[in-house]
C-alpha cells in the first residue's frame, strides 16, 4: 500500500531521544483535512457498479413478494439479488461456532427478523438507478406482531453476557450484608438503545478475480474479517485482500464484518464486476449492531461509617431473537467499590431487533451510569460527600476477585481532578447553588474505569542498508491516531528517528495486528511492534558484536544500545556504529525481525488490570424549563504509559463528550408497536454539538505499570464515557433535587 | 431516486407556467425538498429550480415603511443584515436559532415557510401518514409522539410546523406575497398555514404553480424593536428543533402594555398566534402576573395529543419567560446562543 504520510516534525523527541511520550500531531491529519485521505467508498475501480439495499419495513414476518420485474425494467438496473439468485455460500450465515461470530442476514431465505433487514440488493450502473430500483421492488409482507421493549417478551437468564462472562456472579452474602446495614438504598435506572453512528457508514468496494477477492472496506479487525469472509465463501484467507487505511469511526460496529458488507461481495460475485455498496444512514439502524437498552436495579447497604456492606446490581437487557449479545451492564460493579458482599446478575428478553453488539464501553458505559448514580444516592443516604464516600469505599484490591491491582492511581485522579474542579466548595444538599442568572447549578462526580485488555498481534520490522527502517502490521486506525502512536512506538523500537521509519498498516496482507477494540489495540499491536523492533535490533547487534572490524566487537554481555540509527556499546558510548555501516559490511540490503504482542498469562492471573479515572461535572439547569447544559467537565485519568499525550487527551475528550451524550442526548426512539426506529438520522438522533460541551478538560495522571506489558500501556479509548455519564446525572440531581432514573434525561423529567 | 425533469426558468412567469404542471415542485435552497426526495417521501416529476431568479433575492424597504423580503433571501443573510436585526430583533434571533450555520446559508425565506413537518412517521414511508398519503391513517397517534401538537390538532394529524422563523413573523403580522396563474395576491401568514382538520395534506392555501415571491413586514412591526424576543427550548443547546418556542413583542408605556404580540412554535400545525393572550395583555400592567394570565389564556384550549402533556405546562412557562425577556428589553446585540434560555436568563438580567 502506498500512503503518503508526511510527518509533522516536532523537535522535542529529538532532544529527548524518544518518540514515545511526545505530543506529535496526527500523521494523517493533513490528508484528512485536505480530503486526500481515501476512505473505502472513495474507490472506483474500472467497470464498477453500484449496489443498493432494499430493506424490510416490518420487524417480523416474511417477504411475500417483490416486484423484481419492475426494478429490472428501470433504466440502468443490471441485476436484482434476492434469495432466489443469491450466489451460494460455503457456510450457513446462521451458523455460529464462537462468540465473535455473529449470525448474518445474507438473503438466505425470505424471513424477516428486524426492521431494516436486507430483503434484496439492486445493482445498477448508477447509484440513482440502483436506489430507484430498490424503491420499485414494492415489497409485500406477511407480518407478525413485533416484540418491542424490555417488557415485550418473556425474560430469561442468558448463558453468558458480553463475551463469555457468566450472567450471575457473587461473593459474600449480599442479603446478610443488606440486613446488617445501617442505611440502605434501592434504585432502578433505565438506559436507551443507542446506535454507533460512526460518521462513515459501512461501505465496501468489492472486486473478484477468479477466486481472489479484493476489497476496500472499513474494518476494526482485518484478520478476523478476512477469516469470516473466507469461511463464508469457502476460499483461502490469503486470497482475500482487504484495504482499510482509514475508518471514519467504528466504535465497535466495524469490529466484525456486517451483513451488508458481505452482501456487497455477493453482489460483485453475482454480476461479475466490481461493486460498491454504501449503507444509507437509516440502514445502519439494524444490521450493524447497537447498544441494547437496559433496566438496572441496584441495592446497597452501608454501615454507620458509610462503608458498603453489600452491593447488588441486577440488569435486564435485550438481544435479538436469533443471536446472542447481552450487554454486561451489571459487571460494572465488580471492580470499583470495596464491599464484603457483591452480587451481579442479568436477565434478558429477545426482541425483533438487529443483534446488539459491542459499542464503545459495552457494559461498562451502561453499568457505570447506574452504578455511579446509585453510589451518589448511597452517599446522600449516609449524609456524606460523594468523593469522601468513594474514598471510604476505595478498593485496595479488586473487590470481586481479591486480586491486587497491577497499578491503580485512582486516588491521584480524585485529588487532581477535584482540586482542579473546585469540588471542596460543593454544598452537600441539592438546589443550593443558584447562579447569579438564576440557573440551578449542580456539581456531580463519577469514577471511571475500564479493563486493560490485550489480544494477539504480530509485526514485522526491517532495517535497511540506507539506514532507514520499515515497520509493518495490519493495525487499524479508526480515527484515534493509531498511525501516529504506532509509528512512535516503531521509531523507538528501531532506535530511529520517526522520519526514518516507514510505517505500514491498514491492510490485510500485513501481519495480523488483532482487533482495534476493547481499548487494547495500542497495547497489543504496540507490543508486537516493540518486540519486532527488538528482534531486528538483536540481529543487527549480532552482526556488529560478532565482527572484528566493528567498534562494537565483543560488547558481550554488556550489550549495545540502539539510538538515532546507531548502535552504542552500553558500557562505553564512545564506541558506536551506524546501522548502515553494519549492514554494508555484512553485505546485506536489509534484515528483518518479527515480534508478537500477547497478554502474559501469569501476570494476568496474579493481578487485576484496569485503567481508572475521576470525572467532575458542572451543569446548569433552567429552573422552569428543565433544559440542561453541561458547562464544565474535568476528568483525570491514569491508564499506564501515555504514548502520545495529544492523542490520548483527544480520546478522553471524545469519551467524556460521549458520556454527556449518554446522560442527556442519545436515544433510538423505537415505535412501541412496529419496532421501527423513528429517528434514524443525525438530525433527530441527538449527540452533543459544540455548544453542549463548552469546557472539557482531561488531565493525565502518571502511572507506571510493570505488569500489564513491557511498555506499561493500558488503554484509553473507552474509559472516558464511564464516570462521565454518571457525573452528569449526579450533577443534575445536585442542581435540581430530582434524581434522574432514566437516560437520556428528558425535559419532562425535570419540569416538576 | 425517481427520475425527474429539471427546469431552470429565467423569469417568474416562466417559473409559474412550468410549476403549474402536475407533479412539479419548486427548488429553492433544497435543504428540505431534497431530503424528502431522497427519503421517497415526495417524488416530484419536475423540479423547477428558482434559486437563480435574482429578483427574488432582495430585501426592499417599502414606501409605507414596511419591509419586503424576497423569497430567495437566505436565512443567514437576512439574520446578519444589521438593519434588519435592529428593526426585527426577534425575527433575526429566531432565524439564528434554527438549524445549523450551513443550513441557514442555504435555506431561503420561502422554503422556510414551506418546510414540512418533522413528524417521524411522515418521513418514515413504512408508516401510515394521512399527510403523506391521504386516508392512510396516522401512526403518530398512539405512537412516539412526545413532541407532537398540543393545539389545533385533529384525529387525522397531530403534527407540528417546525419553523422558528415563522413564529415571530406571524406575531408581527407578516404577509405572504404569492404569484400564480391569476396574478399576485397577499395572504397574512396567520391565514397562510392551515390546521389539519380532515385534510392534513393541505398545509396552506397555495394552488399548483403558486410561487411565494416574498414576505412583507408591515411598518408597525418595527415599532416593537425595543422589546421583542424569541425563546426556544430544545433538547440540546443548538442544532435542534424547538420542543416549544415563543416570540413576544411589547410596547410598554408607563408600566402599561400598549401593544402586545405573542406567538408559539412547535405546538401546532402552524405557527400559533396567541390572540387571546394578546387581548389579556392589552392595557394590563407590564408584570409577571399579567404574563401568567396571558400564558393561561394562550394555552386554554391546549390538550395533549399523546405523551406530550408536558408541552402544555412548558409552553405556559415559555410564554411567561418570553414576555419577561421582551419587557426587559431587546439586548444590544444578538446573544451568542440565540433564543436559548442559556442566553436570555431566567432572572432576565443580562445576556450570557
Ligand atoms: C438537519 C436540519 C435541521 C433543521 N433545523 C431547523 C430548526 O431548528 N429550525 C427551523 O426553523 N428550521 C430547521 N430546519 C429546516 C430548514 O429551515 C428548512 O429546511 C429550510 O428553511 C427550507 O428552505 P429551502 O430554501 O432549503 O427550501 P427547499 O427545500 O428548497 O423547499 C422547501 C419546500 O418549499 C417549496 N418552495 C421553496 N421556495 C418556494 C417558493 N418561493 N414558492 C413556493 N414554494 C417554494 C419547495 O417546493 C419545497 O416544497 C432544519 C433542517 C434540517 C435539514
Ligand atoms: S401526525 Fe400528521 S404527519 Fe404525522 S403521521 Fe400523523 S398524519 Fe402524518
Amino acid at each position: 500500500m502506498t500512503l503518503e504520510l508526511s510527518l509533522n516534525q516536532q523537535p522535542a523527541h529529538l532532544r529527548q531521544g524518544s518518540s514515545i511520550g511526545q505530543p506529535l500531531t496526527r500523521r494523517d491529519g493533513f490528508l484528512k483535512v485536505t480530503g486526500a485521505a481515501r476512505y473505502a467508498a472513495d474507490n472506483h475501480p474500472p467497470g464498477m457498479l453500484y449496489a443498493v439495499l432494499a430493506v424490510s419495513g416490518i420487524a417480523r414476518g416474511r417477504v411475500a413478494s417483490l416486484d423484481v420485474e419492475a426494478a429490472k425494467a428501470h433504466g440502468g438496473v443490471v441485476e436484482v439479488m434476492t434469495p432466489q439468485n443469491r450466489p451460494p455460500l460455503a457456510t450457513d450465515p446462521d451458523a455460529k461456532n464462537n462468540p465473535f461470530m455473529f449470525r448474518l442476514d445474507l438473503l438466505q431465505n425470505d424471513r424477516i427478523r428486524y426492521p431494516n433487514q436486507t430483503i434484496a440488493v439492486v445493482i445498477a450502473e448508477t447509484l440513482e438507478a440502483a436506489t430507484e430500483g430498490a424503491a420499485l421492488l414494492s415489497p409485500r409482507y406477511e407480518a407478525q406482531p413485533a416484540r418491542v421493549g424490555l417488557d415485550g417478551a418473556e425474560s430469561f437468564v442468558p448463558g453468558g453476557v458480553g463475551i463469555g462472562s457468566p450472567a450471575v456472579h457473587h461473593k459474600g452474602d449480599v442479603e446478610a450484608g443488606l440486613e446488617s446495614a445501617a442505611t440502605r438504598i434501592e434504585a432502578t435506572y433505565e438506559t436507551s438503545a443507542q446506535y454507533h453512528n460512526a460518521m462513515e457508514p459501512h461501505a465496501i468496494v468489492a472486486a473478484w478475480d477468479g477466486d481472489s477477492l479484493s476489497i476496500d472496506t472499513p474494518s476494526q479487525g482485518l484478520a478476523m474479517a478476512q477469516g469470516r469472509i473466507a469461511g463464508l465463501f469457502g476460499i483461502a484467507p490469503q486470497n482475500i485482500h482487504i484495504r482499510s487505511p482509514f475508518l471514519g469511526g467504528g466504535f465497535g460496529s466495524k469490529g466484525m464484518i456486517s451483513g451488508p458488507q458481505v452482501l456487497g461481495i455477493l453482489a460483485a460475485r453475482l454480476v461479475g464486476c466490481p461493486v460498491k455498496l454504501v449503507l444509507r444512514r437509516e440502514q445502519m439502524y439494524g444490521p450493524a449492531g447497537h447498544r441494547a437498552p437496559t433496566r438496572q436495579t441496584l441495592r446497597m447497604g452501608m454501615d454507620r461509617e458509610g462503608r458498603l456492606t453489600a452491593i447488588d446490581h441486577h440488569a435486564k437487557t435485550a438481544s435479538s431473537t436469533f443471536d446472542d449479545f447481552f450487554e454486561p451492564a451489571a459487571d460494572a460493579s465488580h471492580t470499583l467499590y470495596a464491599s464484603p458482599a457483591i452480587a451481579t446478575s442479568h436477565e434478558a428478553v429477545r426482541l425483533d431487533t438487529g443483534t446488539p453488539l459491542f459499542m464503545r464501553a459495552p457494559g461498562e458505559a451502561t453499568g457505570s451510569i447506574a452504578l455511579e448514580s446509585a453510589i451518589d444516592e448511597a452517599a446522600g443516604a449516609c449524609g456524606m460527600d460523594p468523593l469522601e464516600f468513594r474514598l471510604r469505599n476505595y478498593a485496595e484490591v479488586e473487590p470481586m476477585t481479591g486480586k491486587p491491582f497491577s497499578s491503580k492511581a485512582l486516588r491521584e485522579c480524585y485529588t487532581l481532578a477535584s482540586e482542579r474542579f473546585g469540588w471542596q466548595r460543593r454544598p452537600l444538599q441539592p438546589r443550593q447553588m443558584p447562579d447569579k442568572d438564576g440557573f440551578l447549578t449542580g456539581w456531580g462526580m463519577g469514577t471511571a474505569t475500564f479493563p486493560a485488555i490485550m489480544f494477539q498481534a504480530e509485526a514485522r520490522a526491517v532495517l535497511r542498508a540506507d539506514g532507514s527502517g520499515l515497520m509493518e502490521t495490519g493495525a487499524q486506525d479508526m480515527g484515534q491516531g493509531a498511525w501516529t502512536a504506532f509509528a512512535q512506538i516503531a521509531a523507538d523500537g528501531l532506535g530511529l528517528d520517526i522520519d526514518q521509519v516507514d510505517f505500514r498498516a491498514g491492510s490485510s496482507d500485513l501481519p495480523n495486528a488483532g482487533i482495534a477494540g476493547g481499548s487494547g489495540h495500542t497495547a497489543t499491536a504496540g507490543m508486537a511492534i516493540h518486540n519486532a523492533g527488538a528482534a531486528v535490533i538483536a540481529r543487527l547487534a549480532d552482526l556488529a558484536t560478532g565482527h572484528e572490524a566493528s567498534p562494537l566487537f565483543g560488547a558481550g554481555n554488556e550489550g549495545v544500545l540502539a539510538r538515532g540509527g546507531r548502535l552504542y556499546r552500553r558500557d562505553d558510548e564512545n564506541r558506536s556504529e551506524s546501522y548502515g555501516e553494519i549492514l554494508a559490511r555484512a553485505g546485506l540490503a536489509e534484515i528483518d525481525g518479527r515480534g508478537t504482542g500477547t497478554p502474559d498469562p501469569a501476570s494476568r492471573e496474579a493481578y487485576a488490570m484496569h485503567a481508572h479515572g475521576a470525572v467532575f461535572a458542572e451543569v446548569k439547569v433552567d429552573p422552569d424549563f428543565g433544559q440542561i447544559r453541561v458547562t464544565r467537565l474535568v476528568g483525570a485519568f491514569a491508564a499506564g504509559r501515555v504514548i502520545n499525550p495529544r492523542l490520548v487527551r483527544s480520546q478522553y475528550y471524545g469519551g467524556m463528550i460521549w458520556g454527556v451524550s449518554f446522560a442527556l442526548h442519545e436515544e433510538a426512539v423505537t415505535d412501541r408497536r412496529s419496532g421501527r426506529i423513528q429517528n434514524a438520522n443525525l438530525a433527530e438522533y441527538h449527540v452533543p454539538v459544540n455548544a453542549d460541551v463548552p469546557s472539557v478538560e482531561a488531565l493525565l495522571v502518571h502511572e507506571d505499570d510493570p505488569y500489564v506489558n513491557a511498555l506499561g500501556i493500558k488503554g484509553v479509548g473507552e474509559i472516558g464515557i464511564t464516570g462521565t455519564a454518571g457525573a452528569v446525572a449526579n450533577a443534575v440531581w445536585h442542581a435540581t433535587g430530582v434524581r434522574p432514573r432514566r437516560f437520556p434525561i428528558r425535559i419532562e423529567d425535570l419540569l416538576g | 431516486m425517481k427520475n425527474f425533469d429539471y427546469i431552470r426558468p429565467t423569469t417568474i412567469p416562466d417559473a409559474i407556467a412550468a410549476a403549474a404542471e402536475p407533479g412539479s415542485a419548486y427548488l429553492a435552497g433544497g435543504t428540505n425538498l431534497l431530503d424528502l426526495m431522497k427519503g421517497g417521501v415526495t417524488s416530484p416529476e419536475r423540479i423547477v429550480d428558482i434559486s437563480r431568479l435574482a429578483e427574488l433575492n432582495r430585501i426592499e424597504r417599502l414606501a409605507d415603511g414596511g419591509l419586503r423580503l424576497g423569497a430567495l433571501v437566505r436565512n443567514a443573510d437576512l439574520a446578519h443584515d444589521p438593519e434588519f436585526a435592529r428593526s426585527y430583533p426577534a425575527v433575526a434571533e429566531a432565524l439564528l436559532s434554527g438549524a445549523s450555520a450551513q443550513l441557514r446559508n442555504a435555506a431561503t425565506v420561502g422554503g422556510n415557510l414551506l418546510q414540512r413537518t418533522r413528524c417521524s412517521y411522515f418521513y418514515d414511508t413504512a408508516s401510515a401518514c394521512n399527510k403523506r398519503e391521504p386516508g392512510a391513517g396516522c401512526d403518530a397517534l398512539g405512537g412516539e409522539n412526545r413532541l407532537h401538537a398540543v393545539l389545533g390538532w385533529s384525529d387525522a394529524c397531530i403534527a407540528t410546523h417546525p419553523s422558528d422563523f415563522c413564529v415571530p413573523l406571524v406575531a408581527l403580522d407578516a404577509v405572504v406575497e404569492i404569484e400564480g396563474k391569476k396574478g399576485r395576491r397577499h395572504v397574512t401568514l396567520e391565514e397562510f398555514h392551515r390546521l389539519p382538520g380532515e385534510t392534513p395534506q393541505r398545509e396552506n392555501g397555495l394552488e399548483p404553480g403558486d410561487l411565494i415571491v416574498g414576505v412583507r413586514l408591515p411598518a408597525e412591526a418595527a415599532s416593537f424593536s425595543a422589546n421583542a424576543r424569541y425563546l426556544k427550548v430544545r433538547e440540546r443547546t443548538s442544532y435542534a428543533f424547538a420542543v416549544v418556542s415563543a416570540a413576544a413583542a411589547l410596547v410598554v408605556e408607563g408600566g402599561k402594555i400598549r401593544q402586545a404580540r405573542l406567538a408559539l412554535g412547535g405546538v401546532a400545525a402552524k405557527p400559533w398566534r396567541a390572540r387571546s393572550a394578546e387581548a389579556v395583555l392589552l392595557g394590563a400592567d407590564a408584570d409577571e402576573t399579567s404574563f401568567v394570565r396571558a400564558a393561561d389564556a394562550a394555552l386554554a384550549d391546549a390538550s395533549p395529543s399523546g405523551d406530550n402533556a408536558f408541552k402544555i405546562e412548558l409552553a405556559r412557562r415559555i410564554v411567561v419567560r418570553a414576555l419577561m425577556s421582551a419587557l426587559a428589553g431587546t439586548p444590544g446585540r444578538l446573544p451568542a446562543l440565540p433564543a436559548s434560555p442559556f442566553s436570555s436568563i431566567p432572572g432576565v438580567r443580562h445576556d450570557a
